[in-house]
């Protein structure tokens, strides 16, 4: 209802688009879609508008949250990360056996976990700017290669469970009442928001995302600025992976599969382009959200399960036609 | 001391060789017009220059300092710019945005946090140097994609001259626009010039090479073929140095 008296006044409504545009970096009508979408779902089941149903969401949110940040900063820079869900499951299952199966002290499961996304993304990067073969291909080489790692390092090819309390706390601890992978989630997007807004490394990422030429010709060292991005990801999908593995207290070679397709999904949602050049982290956090709270809500008022990718499907056609309505008519004005 | 010079500069790619043994030099505060068929070599030489293309052979020197290491935005902060014939643009990106692309000023809160880009500095000083060029651009705030092309020419040339350049190199900056902007562009040149700064102008379109240059620099297949005074040669000459009929 607040939209619908903001439309009514079309000048202020444009302002305020154009403050959320350039000083927030984010799309208002993505938050307005997952507002009404909230408003929606409150009527419709009892349980929806809770605090605790509220840290629900945000925490199954959390995983695919965390790679949307990789896929929005790789998306941003026209390029692309298959891997990151195979890498982040490879990422818990050393975690795993470092501090379970070798017995190492806890925090060896945190650099393990963080070191080995950062290690495939690093690989990544390098095949990517010193050969001539596509992300596309690369990333797609990384996924399964990662995935067959996972299941190669865990004994047996199962989940590698008991991990020291510790970890367990950054999947399972509540500070301040908070979820810790929530607290994770919400320190990783600010910081790569920050970056990917208000940083040259992000104005030289989407100009670059734009085009390469002009990033060339400016003299941004565009090879050096890719291998860095594809380590980044790499590191968040590790960080995604300590999550996960905690939260269940497992490495599992199980996990996180498809979850790049979900991740980029978040993030096309929230306003970013596939092809580059556009890019919003806090956008792509508002389409997690949209995805979380479909899921969530669909199951609270029992609609099955395969109904639920057919509307998160039909979410993101239905947001990539508006993005390109909307730029059409900016191109008349 | 001259401002640049080009010694014995070669460079192929793959089999065919694009420059072939190649000197100039450029002095302050002269217009050089650079002329030579299509694949003469024109673009390739001033593109080892800004550092875009690696030589394989020969050096260059910006005021007698070897310059060949230098990546192209250490070249960029030397005083060299391009004026590339596509633009260099990124479409998406507003005005500010593009003309200070990989220099854009970084403020610190506190003096310690991340730095973060100056966006309100980038956006005065942008509508700053639009002015003083002229130009008449919607909002500097819009992507320049949505621009005309003479809109985006001026995008280009102002990011070209915000930091006071030494030697600004244009490739074929009059193709695209219309009579008036053309006549802009001149203008723009000879200001340039008097200013002290070396132009070098890419052209095929002779009239304006002729109107506004002070040497004329013709290419073909990869070597100096002419490098005669405007004041003193006519476009007949010129033209049959191009084609190789001299």
């Amino acid at each position: 209802m607040a939209a619908e008296q903001t439309l009514a006044q079309g000048d202020s409504w444009r302002r305020l688009q154009f403050f959320f545009d350039t000083k927030l970096h984010l799309r208002l009508e993505s938050l307005i879609v997952l507002a009404a979408l909230c408003l929606a779902l409150s009527f419709l089941s009892p349980y929806f508008l809770s605090v605790s149903n509220f840290l629900n969401i945000l925490l199954a949110t959390t995983t695919i949250g965390i790679l949307a940040v990789a896929a929005t900063l790789i998306l941003s820079s026209a390029g692309l990360d298959l891997s990151i869900g195979s890498v982040m499951a490879l990422s818990g299952v050393v975690g795993a056996y470092f501090c379970v199966v070798l017995e190492w002290p806890w925090f060896m499961a945190i650099i393990g976990a963080l070191g080995t996304g950062a290690l495939a993304g690093a690989i990544n990067g390098q095949i990517i700017t010193r050969t001539q073969i596509p992300a596309f291909i690369v990333t797609l080489g990384m996924l399964g290669i990662a995935r067959g790692l996972s299941f190669i390092i865990a004994p047996n090819g199962g989940a590698i469970y008991g991990l020291p309390p510790a970890v367990i706390y950054l999947g399972q601890g509540r500070p301040f009442g908070i979820p810790t992978p929530v607290i994770i989630l919400a320190a990783a997007a600010i910081a790569a928001h920050y970056v990917l807004a208000y940083s040259r490394f992000g104005r030289h990422t989407l100009a670059m995302g734009d085009s390469d030429n002009a990033a060339r010709a400016t003299g941004i060292p565009v090879e050096r600025l890719r291998r860095k991005l594809y380590t980044t990801s790499g590191a968040l999908a590790g960080l995604a992976g300590l999550v996960f593995m905690a939260r269940v207290n497992a490495g599992d070679p199980v996990a996180g599969i498809n979850y790049e397709l979900a991740a980029i999904t978040a993030a096309i949602i929230g306003g970013t382009s596939l092809f580059g050049g556009k890019g919003s982290i806090l956008g792509a956090m508002v389409g997690a959200l949209i995805m979380g709270v479909l899921q969530n809500g669909l199951n609270l008022i029992g609609v099955q399960s395969y109904f639920q990718q057919v509307a998160i499907g039909a979410v993101l056609i239905l947001a990539v036609w508006i993005d390109q309505l909307q730029s059409a008519k900016e191109r008349k004005a | 001391m001259s401002l640049l010079q080009v010694k014995g500069v070669t460079k192929s790619f793959g089999a065919i060789k694009v420059l072939s043994g190649v000197d100039l030099i450029i002095e302050a505060g002269t217009v050089t017009g650079l002329v030579g068929d299509n694949g003469a070599g024109k673009s390739t030489l001033m593109k080892t220059i800004t550092g875009i293309y690696a030589v394989d052979e020969g050096e260059i020197l910006l005021s007698g300092e070897v310059i060949n290491g230098l990546s192209p935005g250490a070249r960029r902060q030397k005083g060299i710019e391009m004026i590339y014939q596509d633009l260099a643009l990124a479409k998406q990106q507003d005005v500010a945005a593009n003309i200070f692309l990989g220099r854009e000023p970084v403020k610190r809160a506190f003096g310690i946090l991340p730095g973060y880009v100056d966006k309100a500095k980038m956006d005065t000083e942008a509508q700053k140097m639009i002015d003083r060029l002229g130009a008449r651009i919607p909002s500097i705030h819009r992507p320049v994609g949505m621009f005309s092309g003479g809109q985006q020419q001026t995008v280009a040339i102002a990011r070209a001259l915000t930091f006071n350049p030494k030697l600004v190199i244009m490739d074929e900056p009059t193709a695209a626009l219309a009579v008036r902007e053309v006549e802009s562009v001149l203008k723009l040149i000879r200001q340039l010039r008097d200013e002290g700064i070396a132009v070098v102008l890419i052209s095929h379109r002779l009239n304006d090479v002729f109107e506004v240059t002070d040497r004329i620099v013709v290419l073909r297949q990869g070597r100096i073929e002419a490098d005669l005074p405007t004041q003193k040669t006519q476009m007949r000459e010129v033209v049959s140095y191009i084609v190789g009929a001299h």
